[in-house]
């Protein structure tokens, strides 16, 4: 079957006009599941399986008095009951986080979080699952909680985490980076400096499918076969195996088809765990799946970081330096996912596309009586926060000097000359040429007649705004030198099999959770070795059928599993000139490479295919010493650095001066990943993250009351933008190649999630500039619209 | 998945059937059309029935009909069949104007006249768009069939005067010449509940003077309609001015509650606003007609 079909070429997306290799070939994995056919966590159903179902906390904050779980033991279709203290005597009631911080699988001693795990009922379905949780009884001691992590440092506030040794307060971390004498010394002499407090409020990622897990544990071989939505299966295996006591080569950890993670689905949850233990208790295999209440409330939300901006100019534009103080909230547990050396993430980054001369940021994170995580919803480890920081800060600046804020940004990039780049807080950019991609962008948008609507529209009272965005990323982590989660090292591996025939199957580490993987990755391996993708099948989410690796989540998969693939099709290139040399009785040397076949220099008619050569390594042709008969190679992949794609975006708004409503309008979106594989993966990707983007500029807050209750609980309340609050969106892209990946791709999974909140914020402050505001907090509502056209902005938090 | 808790289900095959069913079952039954409602609150285990009675196979309620000087609207009539009526539009466009931003496409689809009007949630669009055009309820129950009322039938938030044993039927809406009508809401998203709206009717007499008025108000701590922008409007030859103190009145006379849509001014500020709009558009509307009529 072919599942190929070949669209018109389109000069100005970059395509070939027939995709073998790079180019706008229609996914792989688009047949199963445009049919229906994808097979998730929830589809699987094994003989004997039971259903899992967890009691939740109804309070934020409380201490555990009793649990009385006679009458669910007594529902006829209940098998177990399981509490903390049934775990705590196996060892098993706390699981470390991401974070080197412990969890609590069940509440032993205090409710931490509205929506934590207290009991976990196994029955024979899951309405009875469902049902039996009524039927336990748990008496609770209600304590005063800490909701609001500006007052979660007062003296006499409540100690959240009593659990850990001589813990008093609520501090987790102090982090900072830069130079603090610098940019206090850049500040001091500076013609101008604005400072704004900026607050990124608690968000969710929601992807459709909710989180769950298939525990299987054979009690005769002591075997556990782990199906999960998991992003990350290989360190999922590691982790399983360091808690629990299962050996790693006993443990198979299956992701099968993910239907959205978002980073929601890196950490190791409790309902995880408490498959297993029902698994191991029952001896059957137990299914448990979340409800999209318990995922709102209880899974790993993003952002909550309150930001106090300040930045630093000449009085004619030059940004001068850039600092920030950041209280970061990080909810019961420090169960946050980052590489261990940044426990704010990449937030230092917050520098964004702006040669400084100067810039200090601190952070430190706090606990709160709210559901535990932090990074998630796409935001490659805070740089979301970062670039939200600098953009919005930069368009202060404008209004302060009454500069175009499209003027200033150009005056203050990055000069292209100056790549690599070391900014101020350690990193070194890769690669960029910042001004051709704004250029682009505002000649897209109309940039100039955009403004003389505005002119107008202003003198007529109607509120129109426009808002840019120019966003710097930083993604692919990471060099094993500076990044490890929990110890393992930030690599990737891939294994690349040819069979005899010449079809191929490509191994790697990375899951796709809706990002194409199935296709971009045959689609490299395809441009390597010059056999059509269609030929390639690509195979991930099985720990025991894939090589080690760190996962999909912060743009990583093309950048270091990209890099990989790549790497392992040139091995096996190089690998195939050999065989071909002995098949043509010839030196290696003596062969050229033209996609798919090695040739006699000087007699291109004499060669072989790759399929030739693949026949012939498995054959009786004669080896040369030192070369195996088969056209496999296998190789793991540590990123020399990390890569940095940037863009820039422009969004129009509309904001109905009687209701505050904002309508977007538009949304001008220019991208740099530098070389494109797949032209339209990206731009689904792009389509999908600016998506994300209106919802958090627009609507989308986890609020809480002040008892701790979480407000954000359901679709009705936490809501996410639909078809009908999203514009066309209007992708174009420049391409500056990452001059150390092997094909020079950069990641771009979360540019647009990353990049488009401020330009829409920007865009509405922009309207709202004949009110006089100057800022506003996310999500930008209609009443909260509204306040602030009344001079009554107010935080979210 | 959210899983509600055990519960019984029998389809009605006729209205008689349903009042039957509803009188076997008792207090703990209930009626479900769309489901809209109904079904997240059985799934959040807010309503827990022991019986669910469906009557989506009442298809006898789902009719529009012009009726000399009435619009009769069968009971299990859906939002879309609403939305794309032309007599509906061309009669009472205020009804055009709620159903288009009442949910979604999906919701419109199922979601039928009856259940909104006896779910009486405080954001529901209908409940204020019938007492504005002063519709009638049609209740059958044991003893036979009772016409109600809006202000009778709508007894305040999420509380009707259908009792557990009847049947909302229909709604019967009067036709008036030389009238017309708006509807507007502000939400956070299509789909939200309404932060708030306001519907307005209004009827000109050969003067262009406003005969008659009615102006309601959703999800604003209102059951009622402002009836005191009445005395106000009638007999004055609509102006921005008359508008503007219509909104007014509309402001004080509501009792919004803060929630996660708005603080209390922007609601009574909403109420204002929306209110000298939809009377604008109402008066527009019916200056239109009035001169088509004329023509």
């Amino acid at each position: 079957m072919t599942i190929l079909e070949d669209r018109p070429s389109n000069p100005a997306a970059g395509d070939h006009d027939r995709p073998v290799g790079h180019g706008r070939m229609q996914r792989k994995e688009d047949p199963r599941f445009v049919r229906g056919k994808g097979h998730y966590v929830d589809d699987i159903v094994l003989p004997g399986m039971l259903h899992g179902a967890i009691l939740r906390a109804p309070v934020a904050h409380a201490r555990l008095v009793s649990i009385d779980t006679t009458e669910a033991l007594a529902h006829p279709k209940v098998l177990a009951v399981i509490t903390g203290s049934d775990l705590q005597a196996l060892g098993l009631a706390w699981a470390p986080t991401l974070s080197m911080d412990v969890q609590a699988v069940l509440v032993t001693d205090k409710v931490r979080f509205q929506g934590q795990e207290v009991a976990f009922v196994v029955a024979e379905d899951r309405y009875a699952a469902r049902d039996a949780l009524e039927l336990i009884q748990v008496e609770y001691d209600v304590l005063p909680p800490v909701v609001d992590a500006r007052k979660a440092m007062d003296p006499g506030a409540p100690v959240i985490r009593d659990d850990l040794e001589g813990r008093t307060n609520n501090h987790i971390f102090d982090w900072e980076a830069g130079n603090k004498a610098e940019t206090d010394a850049v500040f001091a002499s500076a013609d101008v400096v604005v400072t704004q407090e900026i607050v990124y409020p608690r968000v969710h990622p929601a992807p459709m499918e909710t989180c769950g897990a298939v525990a299987d544990f054979d009690p005769i071989d002591g075997r556990l076969t782990l199906y999960e939505t998991t992003q990350a299966p290989h360190a999922h295996r590691t982790l399983f195996a360091m808690v629990s006591g299962i050996p790693e080569h006993k443990i198979r950890v299956v992701s099968p088809d993910i239907g959205g993670g978002f980073g929601n689905k890196v950490g190791i949850y409790p309902g995880y765990i408490l498959a297993v233990v029902g698994s191991i208790v029952t001896g059957k295999p137990v299914k448990w799946v979340e409800d999209r209440s318990e995922n709102l409330m209880s899974t790993s939300f993003a952002r909550d970081y309150i930001m106090q901006g300040e930045i630093a100019a000449t009085k004619d534009g030059k940004i001068l330096g850039l600092r920030t103080n950041v209280l970061a909230d990080h909810g019961a547990f420090n169960a946050t996912a980052q590489p261990t050396k940044y426990p704010a993430g990449f937030f230092h980054i917050f520098t964004g596309s702006y040669d400084l001369a100067a810039a200090h940021c601190t952070v430190t994170g706090v606990y709160t009586n709210k559901a535990p995580g932090g990074v998630a919803y796409a935001c490659s480890f805070r740089v979301t926060e970062a670039v939200y920081l600098v953009e919005r800060m930069v368009d202060i600046l404008a209004r302060k000097l009454e500069m175009d804020p499209a003027e200033l940004r150009l005056k203050n990039f990055i000069k292209p000359e100056q790549f690599p780049y070391p900014n101020k807080t350690g990193w070194e950019y890769d690669s960029g040429d910042y001004e051709p991609t704004m250029r682009l962008s505002m000649k897209m948008a109309g940039y100039d007649e955009l403004r003389r609507e505005q002119k107008e529209k202003r003198e007529r009272g109607e509120l129109m705004g426009i808002g840019i965005s120019f966003f710097t990323e930083t993604v692919g982590a990471g060099p094993r030198k500076d990044m490890d989660i929990l110890g393992l090292g930030m690599a990737d591996g891939a294994e690349l099999r040819i069979h005899p025939t010449g079809k191929a199957v490509v191994r790697i580490s990375v899951q796709s959770q809706g990002q194409g993987h199935e296709t971009t990755f045959a689609q490299i391996v395809a441009e390597e070795i010059g056999i059509p993708p269609e030929d390639i099948d690509v195979v991930h989410g099985d720990t025991d059928q894939t090589p080690f690796g760190l996962g999909t989540y912060g743009s990583r998969s093309t950048p270091v599993s990209g890099a990989a693939v790549a790497l392992v099709a040139r091995k096996v290139r190089e690998k195939a000139r050999f065989i071909a040399a002995a098949m043509l009785e010839t030196r290696p040397e003596d062969l050229e490479w033209e996609k798919g076949r090695w040739f006699v220099k000087g007699d291109p008619s004499v060669g072989k295919t790759i399929a030739e050569i693949a026949m012939g390594a498995h054959g009786t042709v004669a080896l040369p010493e030192g070369i195996d008969g088969n056209l496999d190679a296998e190789v793991t992949y540590d990123p020399p650095n990390l890569t940095f794609p940037f863009g820039a975006y422009i969004c129009v708004v509309d904001v109905d001066p009687g209701t505050g409503h904002v309508k977007v309008r538009r949304f001008i979106a220019v991208d740099d990943c530098g070389t494109r594989i797949n032209p339209m993966i990206i731009e689904g990707q792009i389509h999908g993250g600016l998506t994300d983007g209106v919802g958090m500029a627009l609507m989308e807050f986890i609020e809480f009351d002040a008892e701790g209750n979480c407000l954000g609980g359901s679709f009705m309340d936490y809501l996410i933008p639909t078809a009908m609050e999203v514009p066309d969106w209007e992708t174009g892209f420049t391409v500056t190649p990452s001059p150390h990946h092997p094909i020079g791709a950069k990641g771009v999974g979360e540019s647009a999630t990353v990049g488009s909140p401020p330009a829409v914020v920007n865009a509405v402050v922009d309207a709202l500039a004949p009110f006089g505001v100057v800022h506003m907090d996310m999500p930008c509502t209609p009443a909260r619209v509204w306040e602030a056209m009344q001079g009554r902005t107010r935080p979210p938090v | 998945m959210q899983i509600p808790a055990p519960f019984d289900y029998v389809r009605a095959s006729s209205v008689d059937n349903a009042l039957a069913l509803l009188d076997r079952h008792g207090a703990e039954s209930r009626v479900v059309a769309g489901g809209h409602s109904l079904l997240p609150m059985m799934k959040l285990r807010l309503a827990r029935p022991d019986w669910l009675i469906d009557i989506n196979d009442l298809f006898e309620l789902d009719y529009l009909l012009v009726d000399k000087d009435v619009l009769r609207i069968g009971a299990m009539t859906r939002h879309t069949t609403l939305l794309e009526s032309d007599d509906v539009k061309r009669l009472f466009p205020i009804i055009t104007d709620a159903e288009r931003v009442i949910a979604d496409p999906i919701v419109r689809n199922r979601g039928t006249i009856g259940g909104s009007l006896c779910q009486a949630d405080p954001a529901e669009d209908l409940s204020t768009v019938c007492h504005v055009l002063e519709a009638v309820a049609v209740v059958r129950g044991p003893a036979g069939e009772r016409m109600l009322s809006m202000a009778d039938f709508h007894r305040g938030p999420y509380e009707t005067a259908v009792a557990q044993n009847e049947l909302l039927i229909e709604v019967r809406i009067p036709i008036r010449s030389d009238s017309s009508s708006a509807y507007e809401k502000v939400e956070r998203r299509v789909g939200d509940w309404a932060v708030a709206a306001a519907g307005a009717s209004v009827s000109l007499d050969s003067a262009g003077a406003i005969s008659q008025v009615a102006v309601g108000l959703t999800a604003v701590g209102l059951d009622r309609n402002v009836t005191e922008v009445e005395a106000v409007l009638v007999g004055q030859a609509p102006t921005e001015e008359l508008f503007t103190e219509a909104g007014r009145l509309a402001s004080l006379a509501c009792d919004p509650l803060a929630d996660q849509r708005g603080p209390i001014d922007y609601k009574r500020h909403l109420a204002d606003e929306l209110t000298r709009r939809v009377l604008r558009a109402a008066c527009r509307r019916a200056a239109a007609s009035v001169s088509e009529i004329t023509i």
